[in-house]
């Protein structure tokens, strides 16, 4: 994976040293708070219902073994033990008092980390397929990109404050693993009929409250122009974007009241300009940046074969275990998502225990997902069962990928100053009332995903099930929503009708996954029985 | 009119007042122009040879247009003054100075000892902008 050379460590400590300076501006006064919020996150700070919370960026959910021992580490420190992994692929921290985060930023940077441009509106953390350089499915690794992508935005001086956040994905699969086109860009890395590498750009998709899919608004863009391309679609938003209602903001808004075409127009006008700039790094960059991807010492000649008479761990290879590109290994995924348990936490002693199975057993390397679970890439098969021997003395083998307790759920009222309805607990009850492995089973594949307002920050609109919280005169209510996906096959899911309570939706999830079973055909998953029986049997059953 | 705290050029200041866009372009004596968020800098280009000042309004630092107008301005071979001028705080100096301002005007005066760390905090940059300066990646591999 990628290391810091000298430019990079010094970009990270002079922002260290910023921050130091900001917040020590702050807490003698010479900044108010409405001064200093700009400022704070965009080091990813945020103040929420309680205390102060600290996101920090996993650039495309890739760490090693050091890193990952290190969030272990902070949140013992300067947390209550825990930590959260996100659904872009960043872990936050809850508690963190003001004071203490130049020490915490100076501990990440110590192990090539930071918090920068986590929120705020400017370019977020680039996030990317968490199986990256070992699905049997790529065309390429996508990180690379991603790195050329994350060092291009980082500071990037005309785009800090943009009308609204900015999130950016790579992925160089068919299979889309990373939610790309609900993304305000999102590149898939191709090749053409030239047999070139290049990258496709999608540009205006999101959730939030107007979920919008991103169009294609080109197809190809050549390896020596992806910066500059990249450059004219953001100056065209920073422009033109709405800022005269934060809710219109967005990229999906400007590109949708524009029209595709239009503001595909002048994106392709502004970069035949910036091509005359000279701000594309030379290709010998990217060739430098792709010497740290070159897959690990991976051996040749391994037998496939698993022994699998231990009925546990087979169903959790099964559920949890993908396909290598190598023969004789595997990608294993570890759940955060244990019956009844809260979405994405893992105690510190958890994120060092997996830190040092992945040292162990993984070339040193963890992924995080966004759907808030931690994978290790690249595990030797004939490794396997005593990595998941380990797991499970952890609490760790949750055996539910995919399915309907591996749920996708933001931090909601608990936590957020923003939620109208608590997520978390509705989160649980569902993990309990499916939580019996013959019922996940016998479900399947199912993605289910709760946000607690509308900013949709727990993707409801792109679950097969989706959960909306919403304040109804006061009371916690919850809107159930049926078919959204975010994958290859994107679409955004639609409202069945009124709202529940938490009980209620609890209720009305289970009814949903009835229709399914009483109505599948042979290897449907709920999603494709719903798309083929619509929504007319599920509002009958539901309401009825 | 508000004063400029801080000025990276060695020529005279240009006292003229600024117009608007939209009157410079139907004024042809005025030397200096103001542009504020929504102005598309691109209607001063065919007009550079006769200004010597560019003001960039910045009603809310939070706003962020002006930084593409100065970097449009720079492209397009401007080499007058572009000053910052309204909510400009500490924290957006070095990235305006980047996007090619080279006067800064803020409406409530800045600490110029915090002014002066923003101003020199970055050693290194990692893009290619209208300031000159050679990016990382071009330290990286020399040509």
């Amino acid at each position: 994976m990628y290391k810091y050379d000298q430019y990079d460590q010094q970009m990270v400590d002079t922002r260290v040293a910023e921050f130091r300076d900001q917040v020590k501006r702050r807490l003698a006064g010479d900044l108010t708070e409405d001064q200093f919020r700009p400022l704070r996150l965009q080091n990813g700070l945020y103040l929420q219902l309680h205390a102060y919370m600290l996101r920090v960026a996993v650039p495309y959910g890739t760490l090693n073994s050091t890193q990952m021992t290190m969030l272990g580490d902070i949140a013992d420190k300067y947390d209550r033990g825990y930590g959260h992994f996100t659904t872009r692929q960043n872990i936050q921290y809850n508690w963190i008092k003001l004071e203490d985060t130049p020490d915490i930023l100076a501990d990440l940077a110590s192990v090539e980390m930071h918090a920068i441009q986590t929120s705020g509106n400017c370019i977020r953390n680039i996030s990317s397929d968490q199986y990256a350089g070992a699905a049997a499915d790529e065309l390429i690794d996508p990180r690379p990109y991603a790195e050329l992508l994350r060092q291009w935005s980082s500071f990037h001086p005309e785009f800090l404050t943009l009308p609204r956040k900015f999130k950016i994905a790579v992925i160089a699969s068919e299979t889309d693993r990373a939610a790309m086109k609900l993304h305000d860009i999102g590149i898939r890395m191709v090749r053409n009929d030239a047999g070139e590498i290049g990258a496709r750009f999608y540009v205006g998709g999101g959730m939030g409250r107007t979920p919008m899919i991103a169009p294609v608004i080109r197809e190809f863009v050549p390896l020596d122009q992806l910066i500059t391309y990249s450059e004219a679609c953001l100056r065209v938003y920073n422009r033109y974007g709405r800022r005269d209602n934060k809710y219109k903001a967005r990229i999906k808004i400007l590109v949708h009241e524009l029209g595709k075409e239009e503001y595909t127009r002048q994106v392709e006008e502004e970069f035949a300009h910036l091509m005359s700039q000279g701000i594309e790094p030379p290709l010998a960059e990217l060739e430098r940046i792709k010497q740290y991807f070159v897959d690990p010492a991976l051996e040749t000649g391994l037998s496939d074969d698993l022994d699998l008479t231990d009925p546990d761990f087979r169903l959790w290879v099964e559920r949890n275990c993908q396909e290598h590109k190598q023969a004789g290994y595997i990608i294993a995924t570890v759940s955060l998502k244990p019956v009844g348990g809260i979405p994405g936490d893992a105690s510190a002693d958890q994120i060092r225990l997996m830190a040092q199975l992945a040292k162990d057993y993984s070339f040193d390397e963890l992924r995080v997902t966004h759907a808030q679970n931690i994978v290790f890439p690249h595990v030797k098969k004939a490794d396997l069962y005593t990595l998941w021997q380990k797991l499970d003395e952890a609490g760790l083998s949750t055996a539910n990928l995919d399915t309907v307790g591996d749920i996708i759920a933001c931090p909601g009222l608990d936590y957020c100053s923003l939620a109208n309805a608590r997520s978390i607990p509705v989160a649980q009850k569902i993990s309990e009332r499916f939580g019996s492995a013959e019922k996940q089973a016998e479900i399947g594949e199912l993605k289910l995903k709760i946000s607690g307002c509308i900013n949709a920050c727990g993707h409801h609109h792109a679950g097969h099930i989706g959960i909306l919280g919403v304040d109804r005169k006061g009371v916690e209510n919850y809107q159930l929503l049926l078919g959204g996906s975010e994958g290859a096959d994107t679409s955004l899911g639609k409202i069945t009708g009124p709202g529940f309570d938490e009980d209620g939706i609890v209720d009305a999830v289970e009814k949903a996954t009835q229709v399914y079973l009483s109505n599948r055909e042979d290897g449907e998953r709920f999603l494709d029985t719903y798309r083929r029986i619509g929504m007319d049997p599920f509002k009958e059953a539901i309401y009825g | 009119m508000v004063d400029v705290q801080f000025r990276f050029r060695d020529d005279e200041a240009v006292n003229d007042p600024a117009v608007t866009v939209d009157a410079f372009t139907e004024q042809s004596n005025a030397s200096a122009v103001r542009i504020e968020p929504g102005d598309d800098a691109r209607d001063l280009l065919p007009h550079l040879d006769r200004i010597a000042l560019v003001e960039v309004n910045f009603p809310a630092w939070t706003d962020g247009r002006g930084y593409s107008s100065a970097r449009i301005l720079r492209e397009a071979g401007f080499t007058g003054e572009i000053r910052a001028v309204g909510d400009v705080v500490i924290d957006m100096l070095s990235h305006l100075k980047r996007c090619g301002f080279d006067a800064f005007a803020p409406d409530k005066p800045l600490n110029p000892t915090d002014a002066r760390n923003a101003f020199d905090r970055w050693d290194n940059v990692y893009q290619a902008t209208a300031d000159g300066r050679q990016p990382i990646w071009a330290l990286r591999h020399p040509a």
